[in-house]
């Protein structure tokens, strides 16, 4: 790290200015779209869909999550305060034994996570789970 | 384990230090009466008696997973959820490939990589014909370069790391016995020398975080006893193996010092001192780490 | 481009008919994000596994699209029926336009 006292509290300025408009609302828009155009829009039922994940995740770049909506044909997980929001979407087959699926993925920073199934009926159902995410010690 | 934070401020010493706000809350798992037992069958001794030389340092030492969430101590219960097994497998590929000039492969004098088991927890040992204390990767190279006419990997290569994970994971269980005596002595006393200088702007030593400090929080992580019982380490925050020196590194660069190198006679002497501040626990590598 | 990629996959060797097993899935892959600067202050591009497909027999299990904040050496666990004795392919599609591909058999008692 070469960063000068001045170049530190500037770029963290900037960053905490940045955090408090731009991006927050430009996300906020952008998870919105993502989520619209998977649902078209339609209202979305809360129950009917579990989604598992770390209250407070270790590190970012490696946290496990577990969704489960039984019966659902499709579920797509959201982070909404990724650059990206849209994190996979499972589409189950013919042999699919549950409309269940664990992965790993990465959070940048403590935000919500999204996961919305559609069932055969064309509903809706979605969950949501704050996660916090840790700031590392020294890193090394 | 109130006792352990008796005398954590009598033992605070400089600003560094004071600046770097140890928060002495959460103290981690420690003392939950957690196990782990990988694949259900490898037992490990995550937490025991310290070694003789840490009779008065230590009450117990511990193995670093202790202080990881229990997410992370998950991934490293079974070889399939642990990412650095990927990489040990891939090592046992090159284990069988013949490489240099004399036509050998590692099997062709060690068989299988299980034939291997008792290294990584007996290592760094000294070395009679070179006269000196030979790392697992130091090892490795004099294979690569004596037995096999081959060019040496690098000390922190990713083949190095793999190979490492190979020969750490084929002796997963076994208990930490590094020789600190006899010819290793003078080695061994000069990583305690390491161990126990402050460096950097920072004007940190190991001890200071890792010694008087463990089971507190720096920034909002859990500090270890730093033992090197489970590396390589596939680390959560790069998402690959890590080495001990890597990490050795990547300390003392924190510190704001500059840092000795990987595979340094320094970084080797500190090695032998730590690896035998662990004697007790188990092999654990490759580990998950944060 | 991605160097190494293994996949692994964990399937039980047998199964009763219609039976749902628990299947795992890992491959060794970067998932560079296309978010990351390199040190000259360059976007590296883009290299991730964008699609994995699960199949029993021909008839598909799972099929995910994967963006990039799936993490490195991507994961998956699901469940699939086993309605007779066959073999099970994984298919994951990289970016680079590479494919790799793994199989595992069940047997049917």
């Amino acid at each position: 790290m070469t960063f000068s006292r001045r170049q530190f509290v500037g770029t963290a300025l900037t960053a905490a200015v940045a955090l408090a408009v731009g991006p927050g609302i430009a996300r906020a828009e952008l998870v919105d779209d993502a989520i619209n155009a998977f649902t078209g829009g339609a209202d979305m039922e809360t129950g009917g869909i579990t989604l598992i994940a770390p209250e407070i995740a270790e590190n970012g770049n490696t946290v496990p999550i577990e969704v489960d909506a039984p019966g659902a044909e499709s579920i797509i997980i959201f982070a909404a305060g990724n650059p990206n929001p849209s994190v996979a979407t499972f589409n189950f087959g013919a042999l699919a034994g549950s409309a269940a699926v664990s992965t790993r993925i990465r959070l940048a920073g403590e935000q919500e996570v999204i996961a919305i199934a559609r069932m055969p009926d064309g509903t809706f159902k979605m969950a949501r789970q704050n996660v916090r995410v840790t700031i590392g010690g020294c890193g090394g | 384990m109130v006792t352990i934070k008796k005398n954590r401020l009598g033992l605070m010493g400089g600003a560094a230090v004071a600046a770097l706000a140890f928060a002495g809350t959460a103290m981690a798992d420690i003392g939950d009466n957690e196990s782990l037992v990988v694949n259900g069958e490898i037992e490990m001794v995550i937490e025991t008696d310290p070694p003789e030389h840490l009779q008065g340092v230590f009450d117990r030492i511990y193995s670093g997973w202790v202080f990881r969430s229990d997410e992370t101590q998950a991934m490293q219960a079974d070889d399939f959820e642990n990412p650095g097994m990927i990489f040990a497998d891939q090592a046992r590929e090159a284990f069988d490939t013949v490489m240099g000039s004399e036509g050998n492969s590692c099997a062709t004098c060690h068989e299988n990589p299980e034939s291997l088991a008792d290294v990584r927890s007996t290592y760094p040992v000294w070395d009679e014909e070179h006269g000196t204390v030979q790392t697992v990767e130091l090892q490795v190279n004099e294979c690569m370069t004596e037995r096999m006419g081959a060019e040496p990997y690098g000390y922190d290569s990713q083949e190095m790391r793999n190979m490492s994970a190979l020969i750490s994971s084929v002796g997963r269980g076994r208990i930490i016995n590094v020789a600190m005596d006899g010819p290793a002595q003078e080695t061994w006393e000069q990583g305690r020398e390491i161990y126990y200088t402050r460096y950097g702007l920072l004007e940190l030593s190991c001890a200071n975080c890792h010694e008087q400090n463990y089971g507190n929080n720096i920034r909002a992580d859990h500090l270890s006893q730093g033992q090197i019982n489970a590396f390589p380490a596939y680390r959560l925050r790069n998402a690959q193996l890590n080495s001990v020196h890597g990490r050795f590194r990547g300390c003392i660069r924190d510190t704001r010092a500059e840092t000795f190198a990987v595979g340094s006679p320094e970084f080797v002497a500190l090695e032998l001192y730590v690896a035998t501040r662990g004697n007790g626990l188990t092999v654990e590598g490759p580990s998950i780490r944060n | 481009m991605a160097e190494n990629v293994t996949p692994r996959v964990r399937v039980p060797r047998e199964a009763s008919a219609g039976e749902t097993v628990s299947i795992r899935t890992l491959i060794s892959h970067p998932m560079e994000s296309g978010q990351r600067r390199d040190s000259d202050g360059n976007v590296i591009p883009r290299s991730i596994i964008n699609r994995f497909v699960c199949t029993f027999n021909g008839e598909t299990v799972v099929d995910v699209t994967i963006e990039p904040s799936v993490s490195t050496n991507p994961y998956f666990q699901f469940d699939a029926v086993v309605p007779e004795s066959g073999t099970f392919t994984f298919i994951w599609y990289d970016d680079d336009g590479s494919v790799y591909e793994e199989t595992a058999d069940i047997a049917v008692n």
